[in-house]
């Protein structure tokens, strides 16, 4: 799958956000300006990366639709917990900042939607049978130990190195069991074309001499040989870096320089996360036996 | 709205025999055709005349070579087009209800006013059978002809797909899947019609019908020539070259 720009910034950022505000409504209980920056950079993140995500529709204008169809569709679901995230923890973040003492449980449910939303964002991927290597458990785990080791570690938590090490373990398992799915899930030339019980198939004339939105979009194969050495990229920046700067006293630029370097390390696993995911489509041209 | 029909009155779908299909694309072109002047946004081509040309189409034409163990390779031209499935993963994953399945005939259709251009639904479908049309913006599929099959102001005889309707073997059958005696339905029951990936649980509507076993030659075609024995002249000037 075509690693676009806009997909990887929206899934890197809004996770970290939503991560950040799960964080901030339940564990952390911060005051005034430290909790304006705090609940600024949870907000910034998460509207950063759903107003990317806007950047790749042929009609943006049109977004507000995409909140219809939450019976069936998990990108809608998205939008609509995204939203409702956003909605219901604006007043506790207003009462940290300006100290108005609202009680701690109407943090809860907009807790439990930013959750809602990491989860709906990794079906938007798991969902789909056509892309074996993400129709996996191992999807949301990714999604969801990203988020909230990030956000653990924006927040300060004393969780986040553990969080960290999860996030290894489950980066470590996509990979383990995504290079066996496409095979698992058994799609192949022949069952493709319904030609294999009759021989042994090859391409003889492809259906077209050019290129095509179908082998733009979903048929990537750029940089694939790079992939062993960008997983350790990934695995060092995004876990093990900044889990050393985190036993660094605290300071807020301690806890920067973590941050950043597992940006570094979460936009390497993403860009891999599409690079290396094949479409059942590119059977038909032959790019997968 | 992107609940799929419980059920359909109709299956609408087509028949494609990868037995008589010679690979000619005039479905290809007869479906650009067609869709560039009627139902919803033409189908733009980018760049046409120029070093990198691409553009979007509803029908494309494959080729593929086939071994079989025991006879000569086969050449098998193989059209690829919407399979409108009965559990259709493109519609359910689409968020603003722009795609949709017609209950009354099957027919999956996207609305092009609804569309924001997403590519999730393309991400869906394992055929490949949707393009984001790059100067639109929005999602393009095979319509099934929609705007022919109904279309009172057509001569009778064109109210059929217009692949279907150029198809120069006959290649392409229209018809209704629910009714077991259609033509369609005879057809996929008497060739054997088959769906393709059935693994990935989308239910096409849908039949390809298989090529026709060919026959196997006993032995290399050339093995009588090899004993001819020449007479005359060329009897003679094979003497002689045999003996230099
Ligand atoms: S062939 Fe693809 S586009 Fe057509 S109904 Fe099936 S899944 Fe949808
Ligand atoms: S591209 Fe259009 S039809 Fe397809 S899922 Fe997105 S909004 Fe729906
Ligand atoms: S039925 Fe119509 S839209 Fe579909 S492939 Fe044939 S010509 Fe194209």
């Amino acid at each position: 799958m075509h690693p676009a720009p806009s997909v990887l910034v929206f899934t890197v950022l809004s996770g970290l956000g939503f991560g950040a505000l799960a964080f901030l409504a339940v564990f952390v209980h911060p005051y005034g300006w430290p909790a304006f920056a705090l609940w600024g950079l949870g907000y910034g993140l998460a509207i950063a990366g759903l107003l990317a995500s806007t950047f790749h529709l042929g009609h943006p204008e049109r977004a507000w639709r995409a909140f219809s169809q939450w019976r069936t569709s998990w990108l809608s679901r998205e939008g609509l917990a995204a939203v409702a995230t956003l909605v219901l923890l604006a007043p506790v973040a207003l009462s940290d900042w300006l100290g108005l003492g609202l009680p701690r449980a109407f943090a809860v449910p907009g807790a439990v939607l930013a959750l809602a939303t990491i989860a709906t964002t990794s079906m938007i991927y798991a969902q789909l049978k056509t892309v074996p290597r993400w129709n996996h458990w191992t999807t949301p785990a990714q999604f969801f130990a990203f988020a909230l080791a990030g956000g653990a570690m924006l927040t300060g938590q004393g969780v986040a190195p553990l969080l960290l090490a999860l996030l290894a373990l489950a980066l470590l398992a996509h990979w383990h069991y995504g290079d066996r799915r496409f095979a698992e899930v058994g799609a192949s030339m022949g069952s493709a074309t319904g030609l294999g019980p009759l021989g042994r198939l090859s391409v003889f004339d492809p259906a077209h001499t050019a290129g095509n939105y179908l082998m733009r979009e979903m048929i990537f194969v750029v940089g694939r040989k790079h992939a062993a050495r960008l997983r350790v990229i990934a695995l060092v920046f995004a876990c093990l870096i900044p889990a050393l700067i985190l036993f660094l006293p605290a300071h807020p630029a301690t806890t920067g320089a973590a941050v950043l370097a597992h940006l570094v390390g979460a936009f390497a696993a993403r860009w891999l996360f599409f690079a290396e995911a094949e479409h059942v489509v590119g059977l038909y041209y032959g790019k997968r036996q | 709205m992107t609940c799929l029909p419980a059920k359909t009155d109709k299956k609408l779908g087509l028949a494609i025999d990868l037995d008589t299909c010679v690979g000619c694309n005039a479905c290809v072109t007869a479906c650009k055709g067609w869709n560039d002047q009627g139902y919803g946004a033409p189908l733009s081509d980018q760049n046409p005349y120029g070093a990198d040309p691409s553009g979007t189409f509803l029908n494309r034409v494959h080729s593929y070579q086939v071994q079989p163990v025991d006879r000569a390779a086969i050449t098998v031209n193989f059209p690829r087009s919407c399979l409108h499935c009965e559990a259709a993963p493109c519609v359910t994953v689409c968020p603003t209800g722009a795609s949709y399945k017609r209950a009354e005939d099957g027919i999956v259709l996207v609305n092009e006013d609804a569309c924001i251009g997403c590519g999730l639904c393309a991400w869906a479908c394992p055929y490949g059978a949707r393009e984001l049309d790059a100067a639109a913006g929005v999602m393009k599929k095979c319509t099934l002809c929609v705007d022919r099959i109904y279309n009172e102001n057509l001569p009778e005889e064109d109210r059929e797909p217009a692949c279907v309707r150029t198809c120069p073997t006959g290649a392409r059958h229209f018809g209704d899947f629910a009714d077991p005696d259609s033509k369609v339905s005879r057809l996929a029951a008497e060739r054997g019609g088959f769906e393709l990936m059935p693994e990935m649980g989308t239910k096409p509507v849908n039949r390809y019908l298989p090529p026709r076993k060919k026959d196997a030659l006993d032995a290399s075609p050339l093995a009588p020539l090899l004993d001819i024995k020449a007479t005359g002249f060329a009897g003679w000037l094979d003497r002689m070259l045999g003996k230099i």
